[in-house]
């Protein structure tokens, strides 16, 4: 069922980031808090005001835990639901139910990883987690996950559609170029179709220019119910459409590797916010690798299946082309510590408040955020807006 | 069934372990749905149900899609993942052997063959073609 009073009974109303890029010297959790310090002060609200939280983590199981310890507050709704990167969009319907229901008045949603700085390296991570949590009927194979996985999507995608390459090098010089008009992305330098296409390769047909960063990196939200949001700091960014879908866990348990349960989480998602895609001005999609930006858009209905190459190529999603997509630069060339959710959210909040200065897309009112976690496993669409599409 | 085994006394898990052990590829069937299953699991991921029986698959399978890890000469050098679509429904991760991983290709008939692995015996492909 889809719920429709919650279209727009929910306003995010402070933002806020720290550690990106390299957080020497910090620990996750104090880059975690500094984001979400910077995130109530930016609603001009205190800790004191926070009565609900929703953090994960990609190591720590009972995160939430030393979370609520190191804030000193005491929620009464507590969210830990690690669906990978897109949980920082799916803890926003559950949120928006506390909400509405008065279980809790203000929501802080935050993250951090200190991932690209940390001593404990990203293998012993991954060893760790064949213990924890394992995968035996993929493992045995050594697939070079995530990567290898969106890599099988990836060729997929080109046997059975034709997209080539140089598609997926269109969606990686497409974020360059947004990221260098945002002074916070990590990586600025010009960047080509060519360089991409000759950038070594590490799972075909996925080379390293396809792949998201690895950054350290906090970020942090706060929800507050709607007729709160009008007397508080910000121009209030309401959500409109929440939904979250997972159809697997496994790339080898994906029914079709060229369809994405995001399907399912845009089609709820508009349904609420009574929307379509033609209504919507700006997108921020989780591009934890090019193949993703292509089948979210073909999956959230941007463009027919199978059409995403097309969609990208000459310049389509890039500053100028004909639809704005990943506008900070996203996390091939912005930031991406790890799970990257709360970041795709920060900058539909800002595109929506109009303070993203050179890259503002002009009179932006609406937009769709996407996450994507796992291996292609769970898909969380989240549609804001202002005031004006209340 | 005719190829149908007894009904284990254990996990799906373990007893799919033990039979590969011994050379046995076996893979699930439910009774309700009919449809094949692999990975070994306790209910029929189509249907729910939890009547469910072994068999012997054919062995024969279609590379639905491939990657090649890529990976310094010094460690091993480059190798194959693969997803197989079995001849009886369901896909599984796995390699395609015997030909160089640039060689295996989207819709290339390949077989199934129980091998040596560093965690015990696993399933691997080679092309049809060359059995």
């Amino acid at each position: 069922m889809i719920d429709k009073k919650l279209r727009g009974a929910v306003a995010i109303a402070g933002v806020g980031q720290a550690g990106l890029g390299q957080a020497h010297g910090y620990t996750e959790m104090e880059i975690l808090v500094q984001a979400a310090q910077r995130a109530v002060a930016d609603a001009g609200l205190t800790m004191q005001d926070i009565d609900g939280i929703a953090t994960a983590s990609v190591t720590a199981t009972m995160w939430a835990m030393p979370v609520i310890e190191h804030l000193g507050i005491k929620p009464t709704f507590i969210d830990s639901t690690m669906l990978g990167g897109s949980s920082f969009v799916a803890h926003l319907m559950p949120a928006l139910q506390a909400l509405e229901s008065g279980q809790c008045n203000a929501v802080l949603v935050c993250y951090g990883s200190t991932q690209r700085t940390s001593t404990i390296g990203r293998a012993e991570i991954a060893n760790a987690r064949r213990k924890l949590d394992p995968q035996p009927y993929e493992a045995p194979y050594n697939p070079l996950n995530p990567l290898s996985s969106y890599a099988l999507v990836a060729a997929r995608h080109m046997h059975q559609y034709g997209t080539r390459r140089e598609h997926l090098a269109e969606v990686a010089v497409a974020a360059r170029r947004w990221a260098q008009m945002n002074p916070e992305a990590t990586q600025r330098d010009p960047l080509s179709i060519e360089e991409v296409l000759a950038s070594r390769m590490v799972s075909d047909p996925l080379s390293v220019r396809d792949c998201c960063l690895v950054t350290d990196g906090a970020g942090a939200y706060v929800l507050v119910r709607a007729d709160r949001a009008k007397d508080l700091k910000q121009k209030p960014v309401y959500v409109l459409g929440s939904s979250t879908a997972v159809w697997n866990r496994q790339i080898s348990s994906m029914a079709d590797l060229t369809v994405t349960a995001a399907q399912q989480s845009g089609r709820i998602a508009f349904e609420m916010a009574g929307l379509t895609p033609k209504d919507i001005d700006v997108l921020e999609l989780y591009d934890a690798f090019t193949i993703n930006t292509i089948l979210f858009l073909e999956d959230l209905g941007f463009c027919k299946k199978g059409e995403g190459g097309d969609f990208v190529s000459n310049g389509g999603i890039a500053p100028g082309g004909h639809l704005p997509v990943n506008t900070n630069g996203g996390g091939l060339s912005c930031i991406h510590p790890g799970m990257y959710g709360v970041f795709i959210m920060i900058e539909a909040v800002r595109q929506l408040r109009a303070s993203c200065g050179e890259r503002q897309i002009a009179n932006a009112q609406t937009a769709v955020v996407h996450g994507n976690g796992g291996t292609l496993s769970s898909q969380s669409t989240a549609i804001l807006g202002t005031q004006a599409v209340l | 069934m005719s190829d149908a085994t007894s009904t284990p006394a254990a996990g799906a898990d373990k007893y799919y372990r033990e039979q590969l052990e011994q050379g046995n590829f076996l893979i699930q069937r439910c009774l309700s749905c009919t449809r094949g299953i692999f990975y070994p699991r306790m209910i029929c991921p189509h249907c729910g149900s939890d009547q469910l029986e072994w068999f012997k698959p054919s062995g024969e399978g279609v590379v639905y899609s491939t990657t090649i890890v890529r990976r310094k000469a010094e460690h091993g050098g480059d190798y194959n993942v693969a997803l197989v679509d079995l001849a009886e429904g369901p896909r599984m991760m796995s390699r395609v052997e015997d030909l160089a991983p640039e060689a295996v290709s989207i819709g290339m008939p390949v077989r199934a063959r129980v091998v040596d692995g560093e965690e015990g015996k696993m399933v691997v492909f080679t092309p049809a073609e060359a059995n």
